[in-house]
């Protein structure tokens, strides 16, 4: 591997980032060109709402994959753009939410309290979409500190849950084919098993902490990872 | 393709017309993909021509017809009809056809038939074979429906023969129920006694029921059907009992409660 890849610098982080960012825009900048253009099919409206919340579900997914692909690949820079993409699945989720409120719903509120009380598909996509604007705007490193390492981590843990309603959301709304939503249950099943998993290695491990050995007259510090 | 020349019905809508374009790229056929872009795409792999329909069951005369013979069975006309999707959205769509009762009168229908099944074509080669519907699809009416003047056997769009993805070479449309029961590349027509088991209702029953008239006072049990997107506009519009065809087709469900034959 090349050696920028495994350590880069803070200049080559910042030209990552940059570039990550401008990959993230290009969904949005591609349905904006879209919808200008009249290029979004017969029913454009659809064709948005559906697209931004494809989008969602890819970005909480791309963002629950960072730790995996981190600790199977040792490229720990990675953790550094956890946020944006983060980030990033909630403008598209916001979008998405727009989308249904102006352009489906065009504000009809009573309808849209409707919507919400009597349909269960709509209810998850929205509890889903509630619980995620706290973890946006907590998103800073000074609500990091404010609220403290531990509490901001069992906050943000809350994104396990909204990746699961997500995902009921796709699967409810959609009407016989089965194969896409099967399909991001299947990556998120994933995701979520090996975060299990792992704390099923983390328990055995500090279960069976070996004997001191014999041949080492200081006694033997283990370093546990969280 | 060829003109057809088709004569205006007094039953058409002189609404405006939803585009060519839409009408022809944004369809529902799941036998070539249940994206709605996906029939435009692959329907051109079907081949509709020879073909047969083949009407059969609690008929006097039964037998099967060609399609030039059926092109020929009666003045061809255009209706323009709405129509209404179960999933809220809705076109305006000239229509070129003739009424379905032509068809069954010429079959002479035994005292005995209650319900018309609509069976469509099916080849594995060319469609999905996945089985997120039972196929081939199937669908159904009840005798008085099916002979009401407004049910249409389609054979052409704006002027044309069909195009593959809208159901060539011959559909069947109802336009005062949910665009489903509209079975589209039509191959057998069965007289019954019994009501037929339908596609979506085989999936699904507690969403789809057999009758699937257009109904904005029963919501389908994951969205309203209070309201309906015309392609083209942006603003949703109110959805009308029956799909706007109430005066004509009221009375046949007179004494029916319409939520529980949804």
């Amino acid at each position: 591997m090349p050696n920028f890849l495994r350590a880069p610098s803070g200049a080559q982080i910042a030209l990552l980032k940059a570039a990550v960012f401008f990959a993230c825009l290009l969904p949005a900048l591609d349905l904006a060109l879209g919808w200008r253009n009249g290029t979004l099919g017969a029913n454009p409206i659809e064709t948005l709402t559906r697209a931004s919340g494809e989008w969602t579900l890819r970005f909480l997914l791309i963002t629950l994959a960072v730790s995996p692909l981190r600790r199977y690949s040792g490229l720990h820079w990675l953790l550094r753009l956890r946020r944006m993409l983060g980030l990033f699945a909630f403008t598209y989720a916001a979008a998405h939410f727009m989308a249904y409120i102006w352009l489906d719903q065009f504000f009809d509120w009573r309808a849209i309290a409707h919507d919400i009380l009597d349909r269960p598909f709509i209810a998850v996509g929205f509890a889903a979409f509630v619980l995620l604007v706290p973890l946006a705007a907590t998103s800073s490193k000074a609500a990091i500190r404010r609220l403290g390492g531990r509490r901001w981590q069992s906050l943000h843990r809350s994104v396990y849950a909204i990746a699961i309603l997500a995902v009921i959301h796709f699967w409810w709304l959609v009407k016989a084919d089965l194969l896409k939503p099967f399909i991001y249950a299947l990556i998120l099943a994933v995701l979520l098993g090996l975060r299990a998993w792992w704390r099923e290695l983390e328990r055995r491990r500090q279960l069976s902490v070996p004997p001191p050995a014999k041949h080492l007259d200081r006694p033997v510090i283990r370093i546990v990872q969280k | 393709t060829a003109r057809l020349s088709a004569a205006a019905s007094p039953l058409s809508t002189d609404e405006a017309l939803t585009g060519h374009e839409a009408v022809t790229s944004y369809n529902n056929f799941y036998e070539f993909g249940t994206d709605k872009g996906d029939p435009a795409r692959n329907a051109h792999r079907m081949s509709t021509r020879p073909w047969t329909v083949t009407v059969e069951g609690l008929a006097a005369r039964p037998r099967s017809f060609g399609i030039d013979e059926l092109l020929k069975l009666a003045p061809l006309e255009e209706r323009i009809y709405r129509l209404r999707c179960v999933e809220g959205w809705s076109m305006v769509v000239p229509w070129v056809g003739f009424p379905l009762a032509a068809l069954l009168k010429a079959v002479e229908p035994l005292g005995s038939a209650k319900y018309v099944e609509f069976l469509t074509h099916y080849d594995p080669e060319i469609m999905l074979r996945r089985p997120i519907l039972q196929w081939p699809y199937g669908e159904g009416l009840r005798m008085d429906e099916a002979l009401h003047p407004l049910t249409i056997l389609a054979v052409g769009l704006y002027g044309e023969l069909l195009p593959n993805q809208n159901g060539a070479p011959i559909r069947l449309v109802v336009p005062w129920k949910y665009g489903f029961k509209s079975a589209k590349s039509i191959t057998t027509i069965r007289l019954l006694e019994r009501q037929p088991a339908t596609a979506w209702r085989r999936t699904a029953p507690h969403e789809y029921g057999f009758y699937a008239n257009v109904n904005p006072d029963v919501s389908h049990p994951r969205w309203s059907q209070a309201t309906e997107r015309r392609i083209g506009e942006i603003r949703k519009r109110p959805t009308l009992m029956f799909n706007g065809y109430a005066e004509q087709v009221a009375s046949l469900y007179q004494g029916m409660d319409l939520r529980t034959y949804y």
